[in-house]
């Protein structure tokens, strides 16, 4: 029987999400359960003079308002895993308490019988606020005298960088070309379409929480609970079912997940706390709000020389993590897939009063955004078509293993196969005679590419290893338990396919339980990038063992040796002879009820557990994303022609899967180039807190995505790389890469992002450019 | 605060009867009161379209709808869209086969906008189909899928 893995099995999660019988947390329902709303902050930065609770308290159906002096005290330790407890970490206060830091600060936490009870009620308290000057600006904010947190004056939450850029100096001095360009990323964020949620229920008399969240990683919420209120991490119970994405935002629990938590402890019913989209898009935090100034040493044949990338980061007042450690990878990446003898960086991550930098898919994105517009503004100053820039520069087969200038071990990467695949795809040399035709009639067409090499499955002490439990049952069924945390990442299908295959097993007799803490093996959730290879090699190791066993009670029953039986179709037969056979269920069986038929040595039953330990620092994924548009000037409208993707993500486990998830990360950075703007004006309040302002992409802004495959097997468990994230990295450059094209003609150079119709128009304009 | 209103709702096409306060939402009559969480909010305020279900056989917002305003009425939610037996319909077994659904939560209000769409429109031509899905915001797909999954459902003949 073939394999699953490597098919588009469909997915074991469709039938009950497409019927509207799936369960997010805000389907969970507990007796007498409570709902909570925040009073926010609707200034950027004030001291808190008073606050009034009384007139909301006397609302009917109000249980009780929480300020700070209510719930901050009761907090034991507060950090996340992936840091530790040593790490430098940034503020995190569960409500503010003596100031407020951004519009959308919690100041307090109603709770009430319904939410519309908590909104009214919410609405009665009357907070007294003292204006401060805000520091709404990152990139002015390592200059103001005024201080988000008084513990950072300056504002800076830390630095990072590679050597000194002074050393490079004498190679830019000496250089025939050098191009510096700077570069300023707007914010935009996840968005997942289900919004942050949790439910609390605390249980005095046993000493027990119950958990039910939209999260990336339900391990992560238990253990950050447990320290949060210094309860046992046995006594705490984390449940997802279906969480309706993620995307990074829901990899870690945030500061309203904390008040919940605190204040769940103090109630005599669960509470639960859905957020609305307002306040998603107020607090739930910002990302890809970063600039850089990129410059690079060419010599006269188009070769690099060197290149640095000067960097700043917006960390907003309340980053979930403090963005200093996962920062760094910005400047580890710049260098990209490459020849680039040597170069540097240098990172500055700058606190500022607006929505507090979350984790973002890709969160490094900047690396590509920053050296792809680098290249290609560099190959149009030195007059050279940017593909045959690429063309010089780009790491070949040949050139691997390799190691970037930072260091970044590379090895099992195709960035020059992906670049020509992805250009013979589009046809290049007919794209640029329809582009000349184009102008010649007044029409702007432009082709832009990014080509990314993308450290996935990343061996943090974290995420380094990944645990499953296999339980065949006594009738032969097959249950896989994995820590989980799947929010559409279809982890549930490739969980089954991978551990059908490894027990062979017919899929339709696998079964998987996830998302539950009490059942699960302990593991990071998903991000980075990792399910995909991690959960292949925890199923590998504990399949392997559990194979052994059912081949040896069918080879005693049989009476074969071992290496004459084969097990495929939850069925072990002898080679050549199907006749004589055993079913799964019969062997299952013999485990359980049949001692005395066991082979000596083999224990009874079959379950196993076990646990895969990554030996692979990262494993390295690569892509081209190239995109031709129309850039109509009169209008600023950008119309997206042909978009076309060619990756190399090893052996695909459900080739299904892998599409969704680059089509679905492409079109986030369609959004991100093209329209999503987390804009504040001067005093710090947010400009885009719904749909009507902050604009996704729809299905009529979405081009056809082609995808081409290049297959090179990571060295990791079944050669798989991990894909969630490289859509999302780059597409955005792609597409800037493409307008900009479209404009050069017009010597426009884009140096400011989104490019909205409005900023399109203005480049116009600026470049002198008389439009009719 | 104004006083709580009889009301009388087919959903799903068995009868409900409720007192409800006047500014109850459709979305929370059916996903509280009903019990029926499959109608999903993620913006209640119109755009998303992940609440959408169908109002007398019209696709409406139940975000945007006051339960009172339903009120003898015939309300369709994804929980009706299947037959009783749990066979899906042509449109939910179309986004299956395509990967039309990543995380779901979108999902409901797609199948049922699609399910209005393809009764009014049965043979869509592509440009249509986008504009008709352009009222629908999904995070996951990038839209591939979900079009390619409508046209399928287009295409064959017993689509409605």
């Amino acid at each position: 029987m073939a394999p699953y893995t490597g098919t588009r099995t469909p997915r074991v999660e469709d039938p009950r999400l497409l019927t509207g019988t799936g369960t997010y947390v805000d389907d969970v329902v507990r007796p007498g359960m409570l709902h909570a709303c925040f009073v926010r902050s609707p200034v950027a930065r004030a001291r808190i003079a008073a606050i009034d609770v009384s007139e909301a308290l006397r609302l009917d159906g109000v249980h009780a308002v929480f300020v700070a002096q209510d719930l901050n005290s009761g907090v034991h330790e507060q950090w996340y895993t992936l840091n530790g407890p040593e790490d430098p970490d940034t503020p995190r206060p569960p409500l503010a308490a003596d100031e407020v830091r951004f519009v959308g600060d919690p100041v307090a936490m109603v709770v009430a019988v319904d939410r519309y009870r908590a909104e009214d009620a919410a609405e009665l308290v009357v907070v007294d606020y003292d204006e401060l000057p805000p520091v709404v600006d990152y990139a002015t904010a390592l200059e103001s005298t005024e201080s988000v947190h008084a513990t950072h004056p300056g504002n800076l939450v830390g630095e990072l960088a590679g050597r000194p850029m002074e050393e490079l100096a004498p190679v830019f001095e000496d250089a025939p070309h050098v191009v510096g360009v700077t570069i300023r990323q707007q914010a935009y964020c996840p968005v997942p379409l289900e919004t942050r949620g949790i439910v609390a229920e605390w249980s005095a008399p046993a000493g027990e929480m119950t958990v039910w969240a939209a999260t990336q990683s339900p391990h992560e919420v238990r253990s950050f609970c447990a320290r949060l209120l210094g309860v046992d991490e046995h006594r705490v119970r984390v449940v997802m079912r279906d969480t309706g994405g993620g995307f990074g935002q829901k990899v870690l629990p945030q500061r309203e997940d904390m008040c919940v938590l605190l204040a769940a402890a103090k109630l005599p019913a669960a509470l639960k706390w859905i957020e609305d989209r307002q306040e998603h898009l107020m607090a739930a935090g910002q990302a890809r709000h970063e600039h850089g100034e990129a410059r690079l040493a060419l010599d006269d044949e188009g070769r690099i020389l060197a290149a640095t990338l000067d960097h700043v980061q917006d960390a907003g007042a309340y980053p979930t993590p403090s963005p200093v450690q996962s920062g760094l990878a910005v400047g580890l990446l710049f260098p990209g897939p490459y020849r680039i003898p040597q170069g540097t960086f240098r990172s500055r991550f700058v606190f500022s009063n607006t929505s507090g930098r979350v984790a973002y898919r890709g969160p490094w994105q900047f690396e590509s955004m920053a050296r792809e517009v680098l290249l290609d503004t560099a190959a149009r100053r030195i007059g050279m078509d940017p593909v045959e820039l690429r063309r010089r520069n780009m790491l070949r087969r040949e050139d691997l293993p390799t190691a970037n200038f930072n260091g970044m071990p590379y090895d099992h990467i195709t960035p020059y196969e992906t670049f020509e695949q992805a250009l013979e795809m589009l046809d290049c040399p007919a794209f640029r005679r329809e582009q000349e035709q184009a102008r010649a009639q007044g029409r702007y067409l432009g082709l832009g590419t990014c080509t990314y090499v993308e450290p996935t499955a990343g061996a943090t002490p974290f995420h380094g290893t990944e645990g499953a439990t296999i339980r065949i049952e006594p009738s032969g069924k097959v249950n896989v338990y994995v820590a989980g945390g799947s929010c559409g990442n279809s982890l549930e299908t490739t969980v089954v396919q991978l551990t059908a295959d490894a027990l062979g097993a017919a899929i339709e007799d696998v079964s998987t339980i996830q998302g539950d803490t009490a059942l699960t093996p302990y593991g990071a959730g998903t991000g980075g990038s990792r399910s995909g290879p991690m959960t292949a090699g925890a199923i590998a190791e504990t399949a392997a063992g559990l194979r052994d066993r059912i081949l040896a009670i069918a080879g005693h029953r049989l009476e074969v040796a071992v290496e004459k039986l084969e097990l495929t179709g939850s069925r072990a037969s002898v080679t050549g002879d199907p006749e004589k056979s055993l079913t799964l269920a019969e062997i299952a069986d013999i485990a359980y009820f049949q001692p005395h038929a066991m082979p000596p040595g083999v224990p009874a039953g079959l379950e196993a557990s076990g646990r895969y330990r990554s030996p692979h620092l990262m494993i390295w994924a690569n892509a081209t994303h190239l995109c031709t548009c129309e850039v109509d000037i009169v209008t600023g409208g950008v119309k997206l022609l042909r978009y076309i993707v060619s990756e190399d993500c090893g052996p695909m486990i459900n080739p299904s899967v892998v599409e969704g998830q680059i089509y679905g990360g492409t079109v986030q950075g369609i959004g991100g180039a093209l329209y999503e703007h987390l804009a504040y004006d001067e005093d710090g309040n947010p400009l885009a807190t719904t749909f009507m302002d902050y604009l996704l992409p729809t299905a009529t802004e979405v081009p056809v995505i082609e995808l081409g495959h290049i297959e090179t097997p990571s060295p990791g468990p079944g050669g798989h790389k991990g894909v969630g994230e490289g859509g999302a990295i780059g597409s955005a450059p792609a597409i800037v890469n493409a307008v900009a094209d479209a404009l050069a003609p017009l010597g426009v150079e884009i140096g400011r992002l989104p490019l909205t119709p409005a900023s399109i128009v203005e480049l116009v304009e600026q470049a002198g450019v008389m439009t009719p | 605060m104004a006083d709580d209103i009889d009301i009388r709702i087919r959903v799903n096409g068995l009868p409900r009867r409720a007192t409800v306060p006047p500014r109850l939402t459709l979305a929370d009559f059916l996903r509280v009161n009903c019990g029926l969480t499959g109608t999903h909010l993620g913006c209640e305020h119109g755009v998303c379209g992940a609440c959408t279900v169908l109002l007398d056989r019209e696709a409406v917002r139940a975000c945007l709808v006051f339960a009172v305003q339903a009120d003898g009425s015939d309300v369709t939610t994804v929980e009706g869209i299947a037959s009783p037996d749990g066979e899906l319909s042509v449109v939910q077994a179309a986004f299956r086969e395509h990967h039309g659904l990543q995380c779901g939560f979108c999902t409901p209000g797609f199948v049922v906008s699609v399910t209005a769409f393809l009764a009014e429109n049965p043979k869509p031509t592509d440009e249509e189909i986008r504009a008709a899905l352009s009222g629908n915001l999904c995070r996951c797909t990038g839209y591939q899928g979900i079009v390619n999954a409508v046209r399928a459902a287009a295409d064959r003949e017993d689509s409605v």
